[in-house]
């Protein structure tokens, strides 16, 4: 089975966020890109996966311009096998998913986050199994390989589903599907200098959507303290103020 | 021309959201001089279906068909895009939920559209079409044009207030004519804690963090929880330390819920808990440490010790039900 993880730069989950120019454009000045942290459990779980036999490759790809490479070469120290680098700014969900189906038919597994955690567009995964005309599963807790075939676990309402998917599957992923993080060690760091990152050039496709304007969210108003041997006030604050209860 | 809602039940009773989504694809309609169609996938009953046009729905496709229950992402998503093209609908509104994250993206790309996730409010503007939505997890908005002639968007929950604007609303039954082969997604096994409150889809949820001390201390927070018809939920230390099943984690890496209000107990408040929770309409926080980030995103507080504040509140509760 060969497994493909979409991996998306995105800054550093602790990043303050700031825009320039009238709020046009999110401002990337002094930055820490990380893989985003789905991609990132998305990779570590196909590396189990692989330790356990059944894989025969693994690949990374990300639709993004060279400032992405560090964090592709980040992904190939942890352990993939190879890298692919789509060389465009990924301007909406359709447009990466667009790039994206041109590299991912050679693969019977295509692994994507449920959300990448800067435009938070949970799009990507889903567009790109419509266009490939394959199957997706979604809000995807864990992945098995059994006897060659793919067995799928599945958050669903209340609870959860263990499915059989047939393959080529797009699985888009979340919680669950590994527990930490895998770290880069030394002689992957080492290793990932030499794997191949393949820069690809894009194809036509046009955006459909456009950000317009950025804008942070007005500062909360203080919390409205009750004493403790007054409990109940809080209550009635709920019942007749906030009208919650 | 129309716009579609894909509605969602629960064992055959629509969820909150639902109506929801109703009352805000009216509200929409209103303004672009359109109907609103809400498709029902599932084994709903007549009147429940009915119970759509409260809300404004001057249409419910029912669809029958127990194929859908596998949850095919690919035949839902044909599903969808059929219903849309038989009613011509420009705007077709999702729950942003596991359901409507794993449909949307697929009919959107069906139907020459283009998506938005996660949107906050009605749109700013039909024409041309733009939406508001978060970004980087709560931390800013955006507002976001939608280009296509055809629009896809997931909602939010509760990010628009339920309103009644009673409808007429006809049922028909609809088949989408989907082939057998279409259908590739198998369920060889499915585990579900039913007769509890879903938590997704809860009012109220009353959550509990390390501060509660042990698995033993939940009875207070249970029998409180039973009081309001809430749902349960727990930070991720609780359901690391086996606490608490990992059914009820919030957070960043656990569920994301926006209930009308989160009673927090013993929580700290870490920013990667509150990623879950911070879109609740009211947060209460009840923690012994006055300095604990959680005040600073609660509407109302206590500073204090959970175990001393519980009673208080069970009390008060039940006062007010026997004086409502
Ligand atoms: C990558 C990553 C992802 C994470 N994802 C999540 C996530 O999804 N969800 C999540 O919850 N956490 C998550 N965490 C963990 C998070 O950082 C915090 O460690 C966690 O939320 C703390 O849980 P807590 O508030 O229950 O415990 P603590 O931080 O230990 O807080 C306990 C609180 O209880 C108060 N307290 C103690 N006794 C009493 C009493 N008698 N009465 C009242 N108050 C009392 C204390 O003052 C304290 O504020 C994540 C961490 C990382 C690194
Ligand atoms: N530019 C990109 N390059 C490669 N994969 C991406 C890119 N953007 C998003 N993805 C994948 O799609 C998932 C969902 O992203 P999004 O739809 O943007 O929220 C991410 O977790 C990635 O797996």
């Amino acid at each position: 089975m060969k497994i493909l993880v979409l991996i998306s730069n995105v800054p550093d989950t602790t990043t303050k966020i700031r825009f320039t120019g009238d709020n046009k454009a999110f401002d990337a000045t002094g930055v820490q890109w990380i893989i985003n942290p789905w991609d990132e459990l998305a990779l570590t779980r196909a590396m189990e996966l692989k330790e356990a036999g059944g894989v025969e490759k693994i690949t990374v790809a990300n639709v993004g311009a060279k400032i992405t490479e560090p964090t592709l070469r980040k992904a190939l120290a942890v352990g993939a096998d190879d890298a692919i680098r789509i060389d465009a700014e990924p301007v909406d969900a359709y447009f990466v998913a667009a790039q994206l189906a041109q590299v991912a038919k050679d693969y019977d597994l295509i692994l994507a986050g449920i959300e990448a955690s800067d435009y938070n567009g949970a799009g990507v995964g889903g567009m790109l199994a419509e266009m490939m005309g394959i199957n997706s599963v979604s809000a995807v807790s864990g992945v098995d390989i059994e006897n060659g075939e793919l067995k799928i676990h599945r958050d669903i309402d209340g609870g959860s589903q263990v499915l059989s998917v047939p393959v080529p599957l797009v699985a888009i992923v979340q919680k669950g599907i590994a527990i930490d993080p895998r770290i880069p060690a030394m002689r992957g760091i080492m290793m990932a200098r030499k794997k191949p990152l393949n820069v690809v050039p894009p194809v036509d496709a046009e955006a459909r959507t456009e950000f317009l304007s950025y804008e942070l969210p007005a500062p909360k108003a203080a919390c409205k303290l009750v004493d403790e041997d007054n409990a109940k006030e809080l209550i009635r604050l709920l019942h007749e103020e906030a009208k919650v209860l | 021309m129309s716009v579609l809602v894909y509605t969602e039940n629960w064992s055959g009773k629509f969820k909150k959201l639902s109506y929801e989504i109703v009352s805000f694809a009216t509200a929409i309609a209103k303004e672009m001089g359109s109907s609103v169609t809400a498709l029902s996938i599932g084994h709903v009953a007549d009147d429940e279906l009915k119970s759509l046009g409260k809300y404004g729905a001057n249409k419910v496709l029912n669809v029958q068909d127990d194929r859908f229950e596998s949850l095919d992402n690919k035949a839902l998503a044909d599903a969808v895009a059929k219903a849309a093209e038989s009613e011509s609908s420009k705007v077709i509104i999702f729950a942003h939920n596991n359901e409507g994250k794993a449909i949307a993206p697929r009919v959107s790309v069906k139907l020459d559209a283009g998506l938005v996730s996660g949107v906050t409010g009605l749109p700013v503007s039909v024409d041309p079409f733009v939406v508001r939505k978060k970004v980087f997890t709560g931390k800013a908005f955006v507002n976001i044009q939608i280009k296509t002639d055809v629009k896809v968007i997931t909602f939010a929950q509760n990010s628009y207030e339920v309103v009644e604007n009673p409808t007429d609303a006809a049922i028909e039954v609809f088949d989408p004519q989907i082939g057998d082969d279409e259908f590739n997604t198998i369920i060889k096994d499915t585990h579900k804690i039913t007769g509890k409150v879903l938590l997704t889809d809860a009012e109220v949820v009353v959550s509990g963090g390390r501060g509660m001390k042990g698995p033993e201390n939940w009875g207070g927070l249970e029998e409180l929880g039973e009081l309001l018809g809430a749902g349960m939920a727990c930070s991720r230390p609780v359901s690391d330390e086996g606490w608490r099943s990992h059914e009820e984690h919030v957070g960043q890496t656990g569920k994301i819920i926006a209930p009308n209000l989160y009673m927090a107990f013993g929580i700290s408040g870490a920013i990667q808990h509150l990623g879950g929770v911070n879109s609740s309409k009211f947060i209460v926080a009840i923690n012994k440490d006055p300095e604990a980030p959680i005040f600073e995103v609660s509407d109302y507080g206590i500073v204090g010790d959970a175990f001393k504040v519980i009673p208080q509140l069970i009390e008060a509760v039940k006062e007010m039900k026997t004086n409502n």
